[in-house]
Protein backbone atom coordinates (compact mmCIF):
# COMPACT_ATOMS: atom_id res chain seq x y z
CA UNK A 1 0.00 0.00 0.00
CA UNK A 2 1.60 3.24 -1.14
CA UNK A 3 0.80 6.12 1.23
CA UNK A 4 -1.17 9.15 0.02
CA UNK A 5 1.74 11.52 0.55
CA UNK A 6 3.79 9.84 -2.22
CA UNK A 7 1.08 10.63 -4.76
CA UNK A 8 0.81 14.20 -3.53
CA UNK A 9 4.58 14.67 -3.79
CA UNK A 10 4.48 13.31 -7.33
CA UNK A 11 1.65 15.73 -8.13
CA UNK A 12 3.60 18.63 -6.66
CA UNK A 13 6.72 17.69 -8.67
CA UNK A 14 4.69 17.51 -11.90
CA UNK A 15 3.16 20.91 -11.08
CA UNK A 16 6.58 22.43 -10.42
CA UNK A 17 8.06 21.00 -13.62
CA UNK A 18 5.25 22.42 -15.72
CA UNK A 19 5.34 25.90 -14.16
CA UNK A 20 9.13 26.02 -14.61
CA UNK A 21 8.64 24.79 -18.18
CA UNK A 22 6.27 27.66 -18.94
CA UNK A 23 8.37 30.41 -17.39
CA UNK A 24 11.95 29.39 -18.12
CA UNK A 25 11.41 28.19 -21.66
CA UNK A 26 12.54 30.82 -24.17
CA UNK A 27 12.70 28.69 -27.28
CA UNK A 28 9.68 26.75 -28.36
CA UNK A 29 5.95 27.31 -27.97
CA UNK A 30 5.20 23.60 -28.34
CA UNK A 31 7.10 22.93 -25.13
CA UNK A 32 4.82 25.45 -23.42
CA UNK A 33 1.75 23.60 -24.70
CA UNK A 34 3.21 20.37 -23.34
CA UNK A 35 3.83 22.06 -19.98
CA UNK A 36 0.18 23.16 -19.86
CA UNK A 37 -0.93 19.55 -20.36
CA UNK A 38 1.40 18.47 -17.57
CA UNK A 39 -0.10 21.12 -15.29
CA UNK A 40 -3.58 19.66 -15.74
CA UNK A 41 -2.21 16.15 -15.19
CA UNK A 42 -0.67 17.27 -11.91
CA UNK A 43 -4.12 18.36 -10.73
CA UNK A 44 -5.56 15.06 -12.01
CA UNK A 45 -3.00 13.11 -10.01
CA UNK A 46 -4.09 14.93 -6.86
CA UNK A 47 -7.77 14.37 -7.57
CA UNK A 48 -7.37 10.65 -8.17
CA UNK A 49 -5.18 10.19 -5.12
CA UNK A 50 -7.62 12.05 -2.87
CA UNK A 51 -10.57 10.28 -4.43
CA UNK A 52 -9.05 6.91 -3.58
CA UNK A 53 -8.03 8.06 -0.12
CA UNK A 54 -11.50 9.45 0.69
CA UNK A 55 -13.31 6.52 -1.03
CA UNK A 56 -15.42 9.12 -2.87
CA UNK A 57 -15.95 8.77 -6.64
CA UNK A 58 -16.62 12.51 -7.24
CA UNK A 59 -12.92 13.23 -7.65
CA UNK A 60 -12.56 10.65 -10.39
CA UNK A 61 -15.58 12.05 -12.22
CA UNK A 62 -13.93 15.46 -12.08
CA UNK A 63 -10.80 13.94 -13.65
CA UNK A 64 -12.81 12.79 -16.66
CA UNK A 65 -14.11 16.29 -17.16
CA UNK A 66 -10.60 17.74 -16.85
CA UNK A 67 -9.25 15.28 -19.42
CA UNK A 68 -11.98 16.26 -21.88
CA UNK A 69 -11.37 19.97 -21.34
CA UNK A 70 -7.62 19.39 -21.73
CA UNK A 71 -8.24 17.81 -25.13
CA UNK A 72 -10.35 20.78 -26.24
CA UNK A 73 -7.75 23.16 -24.91
CA UNK A 74 -4.94 21.39 -26.76
CA UNK A 75 -6.97 21.59 -29.98
CA UNK A 76 -7.47 25.34 -29.65
CA UNK A 77 -3.86 25.87 -28.57
CA UNK A 78 -2.48 24.05 -31.61
CA UNK A 79 -4.89 25.90 -33.91
CA UNK A 80 -3.65 29.23 -32.55
CA UNK A 81 -0.07 27.98 -32.95
CA UNK A 82 -0.67 27.25 -36.64
CA UNK A 83 -2.14 30.71 -37.24
CA UNK A 84 0.82 32.21 -35.41
CA UNK A 85 3.27 30.26 -37.53
CA UNK A 86 1.55 31.36 -40.74
CA UNK A 87 1.79 35.01 -39.73
CA UNK A 88 5.27 35.06 -38.23
CA UNK A 89 6.95 32.00 -39.79
CA UNK A 90 8.33 31.16 -36.36
CA UNK A 91 7.20 29.56 -33.12
CA UNK A 92 10.07 30.95 -31.10
CA UNK A 93 8.89 32.51 -27.85
CA UNK A 94 11.32 35.40 -28.28
CA UNK A 95 9.64 36.38 -31.54
CA UNK A 96 6.41 37.19 -29.71
CA UNK A 97 7.50 40.77 -29.20
CA UNK A 98 5.18 42.87 -31.32
CA UNK A 99 2.94 43.85 -28.41
CA UNK A 100 4.62 45.68 -25.59
CA UNK A 101 4.56 48.93 -23.66
CA UNK B 1 -32.31 16.76 -2.20
CA UNK B 2 -34.86 16.40 -4.94
CA UNK B 3 -34.62 13.30 -7.14
CA UNK B 4 -36.50 14.61 -10.15
CA UNK B 5 -34.32 16.77 -12.33
CA UNK B 6 -35.58 20.29 -12.76
CA UNK B 7 -34.83 22.03 -16.02
CA UNK B 8 -36.98 25.14 -15.70
CA UNK B 9 -34.53 27.25 -13.63
CA UNK B 10 -31.79 26.84 -16.23
CA UNK B 11 -34.08 27.42 -19.22
CA UNK B 12 -32.17 30.55 -20.39
CA UNK B 13 -28.90 28.58 -20.59
CA UNK B 14 -30.62 25.72 -22.42
CA UNK B 15 -32.22 28.10 -24.94
CA UNK B 16 -29.00 29.95 -25.68
CA UNK B 17 -26.87 26.79 -25.90
CA UNK B 18 -29.27 24.94 -28.20
CA UNK B 19 -29.78 28.02 -30.38
CA UNK B 20 -25.98 28.31 -30.68
CA UNK B 21 -25.90 24.79 -32.14
CA UNK B 22 -28.87 25.59 -34.40
CA UNK B 23 -27.26 28.79 -35.71
CA UNK B 24 -24.01 26.92 -36.37
CA UNK B 25 -25.86 24.51 -38.69
CA UNK B 26 -28.16 27.10 -40.31
CA UNK B 27 -25.17 29.28 -41.08
CA UNK B 28 -23.65 26.58 -43.30
CA UNK B 29 -26.52 26.99 -45.75
CA UNK B 30 -26.34 30.78 -45.93
CA UNK B 31 -24.43 32.77 -48.52
CA UNK B 32 -22.16 35.59 -47.37
CA UNK B 33 -24.81 38.13 -48.30
CA UNK B 34 -27.40 36.38 -46.13
CA UNK B 35 -25.42 36.48 -42.88
CA UNK B 36 -27.97 38.95 -41.54
CA UNK B 37 -30.33 36.00 -41.01
CA UNK B 38 -28.02 34.29 -38.54
CA UNK B 39 -27.23 37.67 -36.99
CA UNK B 40 -30.96 38.28 -36.47
CA UNK B 41 -31.41 34.82 -34.98
CA UNK B 42 -28.54 35.47 -32.55
CA UNK B 43 -30.04 38.79 -31.43
CA UNK B 44 -33.45 37.12 -31.05
CA UNK B 45 -31.96 34.30 -28.96
CA UNK B 46 -30.34 36.74 -26.58
CA UNK B 47 -33.55 38.78 -26.25
CA UNK B 48 -35.57 35.63 -25.49
CA UNK B 49 -32.93 34.56 -22.97
CA UNK B 50 -33.13 38.00 -21.36
CA UNK B 51 -36.94 37.73 -21.03
CA UNK B 52 -36.68 34.32 -19.34
CA UNK B 53 -33.98 35.57 -16.98
CA UNK B 54 -36.08 38.57 -15.94
CA UNK B 55 -39.11 36.34 -15.35
CA UNK B 56 -37.03 34.37 -12.83
CA UNK B 57 -36.42 37.48 -10.72
CA UNK B 58 -37.62 37.39 -7.13
CA UNK B 59 -38.01 33.62 -6.85
CA UNK B 60 -36.74 31.55 -3.97
CA UNK B 61 -33.14 30.28 -4.34
CA UNK B 62 -33.06 26.79 -5.84
CA UNK B 63 -30.27 24.25 -5.63
CA UNK B 64 -30.64 21.84 -8.55
CA UNK B 65 -28.79 19.02 -10.35
CA UNK B 66 -27.64 17.40 -7.10
CA UNK B 67 -26.34 20.63 -5.68
CA UNK B 68 -24.14 21.59 -8.61
CA UNK B 69 -26.18 24.56 -9.85
CA UNK B 70 -27.80 27.29 -7.82
CA UNK B 71 -30.32 29.75 -9.20
CA UNK B 72 -30.85 32.73 -6.92
CA UNK B 73 -31.11 36.52 -6.98
CA UNK B 74 -27.37 36.93 -7.46
CA UNK B 75 -27.29 34.66 -10.49
CA UNK B 76 -30.37 36.34 -11.97
CA UNK B 77 -28.90 39.84 -11.63
CA UNK B 78 -25.48 38.89 -12.98
CA UNK B 79 -26.96 36.85 -15.84
CA UNK B 80 -29.11 39.82 -16.80
CA UNK B 81 -26.00 41.98 -17.02
CA UNK B 82 -24.06 39.35 -18.95
CA UNK B 83 -26.72 38.65 -21.59
CA UNK B 84 -27.52 42.34 -22.05
CA UNK B 85 -23.79 43.08 -22.50
CA UNK B 86 -23.48 40.32 -25.12
CA UNK B 87 -26.52 41.65 -26.96
CA UNK B 88 -25.16 45.20 -27.03
CA UNK B 89 -21.69 44.16 -28.16
CA UNK B 90 -23.14 42.27 -31.12
CA UNK B 91 -25.08 45.35 -32.18
CA UNK B 92 -22.03 47.62 -31.85
CA UNK B 93 -19.63 45.31 -33.62
CA UNK B 94 -21.82 44.56 -36.64
CA UNK B 95 -20.32 47.07 -39.07
CA UNK B 96 -16.79 46.67 -37.70
CA UNK B 97 -16.87 42.90 -38.07
CA UNK B 98 -18.44 43.14 -41.52
CA UNK B 99 -15.63 45.42 -42.75
CA UNK B 100 -12.97 43.04 -41.45
CA UNK B 101 -14.61 39.85 -42.72
CA UNK B 102 -15.19 38.59 -39.16
CA UNK B 103 -18.96 38.72 -39.53
CA UNK B 104 -19.91 35.06 -39.78
CA UNK B 105 -21.69 32.26 -38.02
CA UNK B 106 -18.62 31.33 -36.01
CA UNK B 107 -18.46 34.81 -34.47
CA UNK B 108 -22.09 34.63 -33.28
CA UNK B 109 -21.73 31.05 -32.05
CA UNK B 110 -18.59 31.86 -30.09
CA UNK B 111 -20.27 34.86 -28.46
CA UNK B 112 -23.35 32.77 -27.60
CA UNK B 113 -21.34 29.87 -26.16
CA UNK B 114 -19.12 32.28 -24.23
CA UNK B 115 -22.30 33.79 -22.80
CA UNK B 116 -23.53 30.34 -21.75
CA UNK B 117 -20.15 29.71 -20.11
CA UNK B 118 -20.48 32.91 -18.10
CA UNK B 119 -24.05 32.03 -17.10
CA UNK B 120 -22.95 28.58 -15.88
CA UNK B 121 -20.11 30.24 -13.99
CA UNK B 122 -22.44 32.66 -12.21
CA UNK B 123 -24.83 29.96 -11.02
CA UNK B 124 -22.24 27.37 -10.04
CA UNK B 125 -22.33 25.96 -6.53
CA UNK B 126 -19.92 23.12 -7.19
CA UNK B 127 -16.25 23.12 -8.25
CA UNK B 128 -17.11 21.10 -11.36
CA UNK B 129 -19.70 23.52 -12.75
CA UNK B 130 -17.44 26.43 -11.87
CA UNK B 131 -14.53 24.92 -13.78
CA UNK B 132 -16.64 23.93 -16.77
CA UNK B 133 -18.21 27.38 -17.02
CA UNK B 134 -14.82 29.05 -16.76
CA UNK B 135 -13.30 26.85 -19.47
CA UNK B 136 -16.25 27.29 -21.83
CA UNK B 137 -15.84 31.05 -21.49
CA UNK B 138 -12.04 30.98 -21.84
CA UNK B 139 -11.96 28.70 -24.88
CA UNK B 140 -14.47 30.96 -26.66
CA UNK B 141 -12.38 34.01 -25.85
CA UNK B 142 -9.15 32.48 -27.21
CA UNK B 143 -10.91 31.55 -30.44
CA UNK B 144 -12.57 34.97 -30.79
CA UNK B 145 -9.20 36.73 -30.63
CA UNK B 146 -7.58 34.36 -33.10
CA UNK B 147 -10.49 34.80 -35.56
CA UNK B 148 -8.62 37.61 -37.29
CA UNK B 149 -6.44 35.08 -39.07
CA UNK B 150 -4.29 37.40 -41.17
CA UNK B 151 -3.20 39.62 -38.31
CA UNK B 152 0.11 38.86 -36.63
CA UNK B 153 -0.88 41.03 -33.68
CA UNK B 154 -4.12 39.15 -33.07
CA UNK B 155 -2.50 35.72 -33.22
CA UNK B 156 0.25 36.83 -30.88
CA UNK B 157 -2.36 38.18 -28.44
CA UNK B 158 -4.33 34.93 -28.69
CA UNK B 159 -1.25 32.85 -27.96
CA UNK B 160 -0.25 34.95 -24.96
CA UNK B 161 -3.78 34.86 -23.61
CA UNK B 162 -4.04 31.13 -24.20
CA UNK B 163 -0.83 30.28 -22.35
CA UNK B 164 -1.52 32.50 -19.36
CA UNK B 165 -5.22 31.60 -19.25
CA UNK B 166 -4.42 27.89 -19.28
CA UNK B 167 -1.79 28.43 -16.58
CA UNK B 168 -4.41 30.24 -14.46
CA UNK B 169 -6.94 27.42 -14.88
CA UNK B 170 -4.25 24.92 -13.96
CA UNK B 171 -3.34 26.78 -10.78
CA UNK B 172 -7.02 27.17 -9.87
CA UNK B 173 -7.57 23.47 -10.48
CA UNK B 174 -4.61 22.51 -8.31
CA UNK B 175 -6.05 24.64 -5.51
CA UNK B 176 -9.43 22.93 -6.00
CA UNK B 177 -7.81 19.51 -5.75
CA UNK B 178 -6.17 20.50 -2.46
CA UNK B 179 -9.50 21.72 -1.10
CA UNK B 180 -11.10 18.48 -2.22
CA UNK B 181 -8.53 16.52 -0.25
CA UNK B 182 -8.84 18.74 2.82
CA UNK B 183 -12.62 18.88 3.01
CA UNK B 184 -13.68 15.70 1.22
CA UNK B 185 -16.21 17.44 -0.98
CA UNK B 186 -16.47 19.44 -4.18
CA UNK B 187 -19.79 21.08 -3.35
CA UNK B 188 -19.20 24.63 -2.13
CA UNK B 189 -21.83 24.47 0.61
CA UNK B 190 -20.42 21.23 2.00
CA UNK B 191 -16.88 22.63 1.81
CA UNK B 192 -18.01 25.62 3.83
CA UNK B 193 -19.54 23.34 6.50
CA UNK B 194 -16.47 21.15 6.65
CA UNK B 195 -14.14 24.15 6.96
CA UNK B 196 -16.09 25.43 9.97
CA UNK B 197 -14.79 22.57 12.10
CA UNK B 198 -11.17 22.79 10.96
CA UNK B 199 -8.13 24.63 12.25
CA UNK B 200 -8.00 27.85 10.20
CA UNK B 201 -4.24 28.29 10.67
CA UNK B 202 -3.23 24.90 9.25
CA UNK B 203 -0.56 25.18 6.56
CA UNK B 204 -2.30 23.07 3.86
CA UNK B 205 -5.46 25.21 4.08
CA UNK B 206 -3.45 28.42 3.66
CA UNK B 207 -1.54 26.88 0.73
CA UNK B 208 -4.77 25.82 -0.98
CA UNK B 209 -6.24 29.31 -0.48
CA UNK B 210 -3.14 30.85 -2.05
CA UNK B 211 -3.54 28.66 -5.14
CA UNK B 212 -7.21 29.60 -5.52
CA UNK B 213 -6.56 33.33 -5.03
CA UNK B 214 -3.65 33.31 -7.51
CA UNK B 215 -5.82 31.53 -10.09
CA UNK B 216 -8.62 34.05 -9.61
CA UNK B 217 -6.20 37.00 -9.74
CA UNK B 218 -4.85 35.74 -13.08
CA UNK B 219 -8.36 35.54 -14.49
CA UNK B 220 -9.28 38.98 -13.15
CA UNK B 221 -6.04 40.55 -14.34
CA UNK B 222 -5.12 41.89 -10.91
CA UNK B 223 -1.54 43.03 -10.31
CA UNK B 224 0.95 41.21 -10.13
CA UNK B 225 -0.81 38.78 -12.47
CA UNK B 226 -1.84 41.42 -14.99
CA UNK B 227 0.83 41.11 -17.69
CA UNK B 228 -1.52 39.56 -20.24
CA UNK B 229 -4.22 42.26 -20.04
CA UNK B 230 -2.60 45.11 -22.03
CA UNK B 231 -1.23 42.82 -24.73
CA UNK B 232 -4.54 41.05 -25.21
CA UNK B 233 -6.59 44.25 -25.32
CA UNK B 234 -4.13 45.83 -27.75
CA UNK B 235 -3.67 42.89 -30.09
CA UNK B 236 -7.23 41.64 -30.45
CA UNK B 237 -9.63 43.03 -33.01
CA UNK B 238 -11.88 45.51 -31.15
CA UNK B 239 -14.87 43.22 -31.72
CA UNK B 240 -13.12 40.65 -29.50
CA UNK B 241 -11.72 43.20 -27.04
CA UNK B 242 -15.23 44.42 -26.29
CA UNK B 243 -16.27 40.84 -25.52
CA UNK B 244 -13.30 40.29 -23.19
CA UNK B 245 -13.62 43.69 -21.57
CA UNK B 246 -17.26 43.78 -20.52
CA UNK B 247 -19.36 40.73 -19.65
CA UNK B 248 -16.56 38.46 -18.31
CA UNK B 249 -15.87 41.05 -15.62
CA UNK B 250 -19.38 40.47 -14.24
CA UNK B 251 -18.81 36.71 -14.46
CA UNK B 252 -15.46 37.11 -12.71
CA UNK B 253 -17.21 38.92 -9.87
CA UNK B 254 -19.65 36.04 -9.54
CA UNK B 255 -16.78 33.53 -9.61
CA UNK B 256 -14.88 35.34 -6.85
CA UNK B 257 -17.98 35.67 -4.72
CA UNK B 258 -19.16 32.09 -5.22
CA UNK B 259 -15.76 30.59 -4.44
CA UNK B 260 -14.41 32.84 -1.73
CA UNK B 261 -17.52 34.18 -0.06
CA UNK B 262 -19.96 31.31 -0.22
CA UNK B 263 -17.39 28.48 -0.32
CA UNK B 264 -14.48 29.60 1.80
CA UNK B 265 -16.18 32.18 4.04
CA UNK B 266 -14.45 30.59 7.04
CA UNK B 267 -11.05 31.50 5.60
CA UNK B 268 -11.78 35.19 5.22
CA UNK B 269 -8.86 36.11 7.51
CA UNK B 270 -6.55 34.67 4.84
CA UNK B 271 -8.09 35.66 1.54
CA UNK B 272 -9.15 39.06 2.85
CA UNK B 273 -5.51 40.06 3.35
CA UNK B 274 -4.43 38.60 0.02
CA UNK B 275 -7.20 40.41 -1.85
CA UNK B 276 -6.44 43.74 -0.20
CA UNK B 277 -2.81 43.53 -1.33
CA UNK B 278 -3.95 42.64 -4.86
CA UNK B 279 -6.47 45.48 -4.83
CA UNK B 280 -4.00 48.16 -3.72
CA UNK B 281 -1.35 46.98 -6.19
CA UNK B 282 -3.87 46.87 -9.06
CA UNK B 283 -5.26 50.34 -8.47
CA UNK B 284 -1.75 51.78 -8.12
CA UNK B 285 -0.08 50.05 -11.07
CA UNK B 286 -3.11 50.32 -13.35
CA UNK B 287 -3.62 54.04 -12.84
CA UNK B 288 0.06 55.00 -12.99
CA UNK B 289 1.02 52.94 -16.04
CA UNK B 290 -2.07 54.09 -17.94
CA UNK B 291 -0.64 57.62 -17.96
CA UNK B 292 2.31 56.50 -20.11
CA UNK B 293 0.21 54.89 -22.85
CA UNK B 294 -0.22 56.31 -26.34
CA UNK B 295 -2.51 53.57 -27.57
CA UNK B 296 -6.13 54.02 -26.55
CA UNK B 297 -6.86 50.29 -26.20
CA UNK B 298 -3.75 49.78 -24.06
CA UNK B 299 -4.78 52.71 -21.92
CA UNK B 300 -8.23 51.17 -21.42
CA UNK B 301 -6.52 47.88 -20.52
CA UNK B 302 -4.58 49.53 -17.71
CA UNK B 303 -7.75 51.31 -16.65
CA UNK B 304 -9.44 47.87 -16.49
CA UNK B 305 -6.70 46.69 -14.14
CA UNK B 306 -7.33 49.64 -11.85
CA UNK B 307 -11.11 49.10 -11.99
CA UNK B 308 -10.64 45.44 -11.08
CA UNK B 309 -8.62 46.61 -8.07
CA UNK B 310 -11.44 48.95 -7.13
CA UNK B 311 -14.06 46.24 -7.20
CA UNK B 312 -11.80 44.00 -5.09
CA UNK B 313 -11.90 46.74 -2.43
CA UNK B 314 -15.62 46.05 -2.14
CA UNK B 315 -14.98 42.32 -1.60
CA UNK B 316 -12.25 43.10 0.92
CA UNK B 317 -14.78 44.95 3.11
CA UNK B 318 -16.12 41.49 3.83
CA UNK B 319 -19.77 42.30 4.53
CA UNK B 320 -23.00 42.37 2.55
CA UNK B 321 -22.74 46.10 1.98
CA UNK B 322 -19.29 45.66 0.45
CA UNK B 323 -20.34 42.79 -1.84
CA UNK B 324 -23.35 44.79 -3.00
CA UNK B 325 -21.13 47.79 -3.74
CA UNK B 326 -18.69 45.56 -5.65
CA UNK B 327 -21.52 44.08 -7.73
CA UNK B 328 -22.86 47.54 -8.54
CA UNK B 329 -19.35 48.72 -9.43
CA UNK B 330 -18.65 45.83 -11.73
CA UNK B 331 -22.01 46.16 -13.52
CA UNK B 332 -21.49 49.89 -14.06
CA UNK B 333 -17.92 49.25 -15.22
CA UNK B 334 -19.02 46.59 -17.72
CA UNK B 335 -21.45 48.95 -19.39
CA UNK B 336 -19.00 51.87 -19.39
CA UNK B 337 -16.36 49.75 -21.11
CA UNK B 338 -19.00 48.53 -23.59
CA UNK B 339 -19.59 52.20 -24.37
CA UNK B 340 -15.89 53.02 -24.75
CA UNK B 341 -15.08 50.08 -27.04
CA UNK B 342 -18.35 50.56 -28.91
CA UNK B 343 -17.34 54.14 -29.67
CA UNK B 344 -13.95 52.94 -30.86
CA UNK B 345 -15.62 50.52 -33.28
CA UNK B 346 -18.00 53.16 -34.62
CA UNK B 347 -15.06 55.52 -35.18
CA UNK B 348 -13.13 52.90 -37.11
CA UNK B 349 -14.08 52.30 -40.70
CA UNK B 350 -13.06 49.98 -43.50
CA UNK B 351 -9.25 49.76 -43.49
CA UNK B 352 -8.95 52.48 -40.84
CA UNK B 353 -8.32 51.33 -37.30
CA UNK B 354 -8.82 54.01 -34.66
CA UNK B 355 -6.51 52.87 -31.87
CA UNK B 356 -4.01 55.58 -31.03
CA UNK B 357 -5.05 58.47 -28.82
CA UNK B 358 -3.69 60.74 -31.61
CA UNK B 359 -6.41 59.42 -33.91
CA UNK B 360 -9.04 61.06 -31.74
CA UNK B 361 -7.68 64.59 -32.34
CA UNK B 362 -10.31 67.12 -33.31
CA UNK B 363 -13.18 64.68 -33.11
CA UNK B 364 -15.37 67.51 -31.85
CA UNK B 365 -15.01 69.41 -35.13
CA UNK B 366 -16.10 66.53 -37.33
CA UNK B 367 -18.50 64.59 -35.09
CA UNK B 368 -19.63 66.67 -32.09
CA UNK B 369 -22.16 64.06 -30.92
CA UNK B 370 -19.61 61.21 -30.81
CA UNK B 371 -17.18 63.58 -29.07
CA UNK B 372 -19.82 64.32 -26.44
CA UNK B 373 -20.39 60.58 -25.90
CA UNK B 374 -16.64 60.10 -25.46
CA UNK B 375 -16.66 62.90 -22.89
CA UNK B 376 -19.44 61.19 -20.93
CA UNK B 377 -17.71 57.78 -20.91
CA UNK B 378 -14.43 59.28 -19.79
CA UNK B 379 -16.10 61.35 -17.04
CA UNK B 380 -17.97 58.31 -15.83
CA UNK B 381 -14.84 56.12 -15.79
CA UNK B 382 -12.93 58.82 -13.91
CA UNK B 383 -15.80 59.03 -11.43
CA UNK B 384 -16.84 62.64 -11.93
CA UNK B 385 -20.26 63.50 -10.47
CA UNK B 386 -23.09 63.51 -11.54
CA UNK B 387 -22.29 60.45 -13.66
CA UNK B 388 -23.08 56.97 -12.39
CA UNK B 389 -19.39 56.07 -12.23
CA UNK B 390 -19.12 58.47 -9.30
CA UNK B 391 -21.81 56.64 -7.32
CA UNK B 392 -20.14 53.29 -8.04
CA UNK B 393 -16.83 54.54 -6.63
CA UNK B 394 -18.62 56.24 -3.75
CA UNK B 395 -20.43 53.11 -2.61
CA UNK B 396 -17.23 51.03 -2.67
CA UNK B 397 -15.37 53.64 -0.62
CA UNK B 398 -18.33 53.93 1.76
CA UNK B 399 -18.19 50.20 2.38
CA UNK B 400 -14.46 50.43 3.13
CA UNK B 401 -15.02 53.26 5.59
CA UNK B 402 -17.94 51.48 7.27
CA UNK B 403 -15.69 48.61 8.35
CA UNK B 404 -12.88 50.93 9.43
CA UNK B 405 -10.36 50.42 6.60
CA UNK B 406 -9.53 54.14 6.48
CA UNK B 407 -6.03 53.83 5.03
CA UNK B 408 -7.32 51.74 2.17
CA UNK B 409 -10.13 54.21 1.48
CA UNK B 410 -7.62 57.08 1.36
CA UNK B 411 -5.33 55.16 -1.00
CA UNK B 412 -8.31 54.37 -3.23
CA UNK B 413 -9.38 58.02 -3.44
CA UNK B 414 -5.85 59.33 -4.08
CA UNK B 415 -5.22 56.84 -6.86
CA UNK B 416 -8.62 57.56 -8.41
CA UNK B 417 -7.55 61.20 -8.63
CA UNK B 418 -4.31 60.22 -10.37
CA UNK B 419 -6.43 58.10 -12.70
CA UNK B 420 -8.58 61.09 -13.62
CA UNK B 421 -5.54 62.59 -15.38
CA UNK B 422 -5.45 60.17 -18.30
CA UNK B 423 -9.22 60.19 -18.77
CA UNK B 424 -9.22 63.98 -18.92
CA UNK B 425 -6.31 63.88 -21.38
CA UNK B 426 -8.58 62.03 -23.81
CA UNK B 427 -11.21 64.74 -23.44
CA UNK B 428 -8.53 67.38 -24.10
CA UNK B 429 -7.44 65.53 -27.25
CA UNK B 430 -11.00 65.25 -28.47
CA UNK B 431 -12.02 68.86 -27.82
CA UNK B 432 -8.96 71.09 -27.89
CA UNK B 433 -6.63 69.67 -30.52
CA UNK B 434 -6.93 70.00 -34.28
CA UNK B 435 -7.15 66.99 -36.49
CA UNK B 436 -4.28 66.32 -38.94
CA UNK B 437 -6.77 65.24 -41.56
CA UNK B 438 -10.53 65.27 -41.46
CA UNK B 439 -12.31 61.94 -41.79
CA UNK B 440 -16.03 61.94 -42.36
CA UNK B 441 -17.72 58.83 -41.01
CA UNK B 442 -21.17 57.50 -41.74
CA UNK B 443 -21.94 55.62 -38.55
CA UNK B 444 -24.62 52.99 -38.74
CA UNK B 445 -27.82 54.57 -37.36
CA UNK B 446 -29.07 51.63 -35.25
CA UNK B 447 -25.72 51.02 -33.59
CA UNK B 448 -25.26 54.74 -32.96
CA UNK B 449 -28.71 55.02 -31.40
CA UNK B 450 -28.17 52.01 -29.08
CA UNK B 451 -24.68 53.22 -28.21
CA UNK B 452 -26.00 56.69 -27.38
CA UNK B 453 -28.67 55.20 -25.11
CA UNK B 454 -26.02 53.03 -23.45
CA UNK B 455 -23.67 55.92 -22.83
CA UNK B 456 -26.32 58.46 -21.90
CA UNK B 457 -27.40 55.93 -19.26
CA UNK B 458 -24.52 57.22 -17.13
CA UNK B 459 -26.69 60.33 -16.80
CA UNK B 460 -30.31 59.20 -17.08
CA UNK B 461 -29.89 56.30 -14.67
CA UNK B 462 -28.81 58.82 -12.05
CA UNK B 463 -32.25 59.23 -10.37
CA UNK B 464 -32.52 55.44 -10.10
CA UNK B 465 -29.12 54.89 -8.49
CA UNK B 466 -30.75 54.12 -5.16
CA UNK B 467 -33.00 51.47 -6.71
CA UNK B 468 -30.08 49.87 -8.58
CA UNK B 469 -27.85 49.72 -5.51
CA UNK B 470 -30.80 48.23 -3.65
CA UNK B 471 -31.16 45.48 -6.26
CA UNK B 472 -27.45 44.70 -5.96
CA UNK B 473 -27.65 44.64 -2.16
CA UNK B 474 -30.64 42.27 -2.28
CA UNK B 475 -28.80 40.05 -4.75
CA UNK B 476 -25.85 39.48 -2.44
CA UNK B 477 -28.14 38.78 0.55
CA UNK B 478 -28.23 35.13 -0.60
CA UNK B 479 -24.58 34.75 0.36
CA UNK B 480 -23.91 33.38 3.83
Amino acid sequence: MIPLSYYLILGAILFAISVVGIFLNRKNLIVILMSIELLLLAANMNFVAFSHYLQDPAGQVFVFFILTVAAAEAAIGLAILIILFRNKLSINVEDLDELKG
Amino acid sequence: MNDTIQFMPVLPEIIIASMACFILVIDLYLKDSQKMISFGLTILTLIVGLVFIVSGYGQEPQLIFNGTVVVDQLSVVTKFGIVLASLLLLIYSQQYALDRKLFGGEYFVLVLLGTVGMMVLTSSSHMLTLYMGLELLSLCMYALIAMQRDSAKASEAAMKYFVLGALASGILLYGMSLFYGLTGSLQLGEISQSLASQDKQSMPLILATIFIVVGLAFKLGAVPFHMWVPDVYHGSPTSATIFIGAAPKIAAFAMVVRLLVSGFSELQIHWGDMLSLLAIASVAVGNILAIAQTNFKRMLAYSTISHMGFFLFGIVSGNEHGYGAALFYVMVYAFMSLGAFGLLMILSSKGVEVEEIEDLKGLNQTHPWLAFLMLLVMFSMAGVPPTIGFYAKLSVIQSLVSVGYYQMAIIAVLLAVIGAYYYLRIIKTVYFEDADQKRILTPQPVATFVLSTNILAVLWLMPFVGVLIDICQKAVMVLP
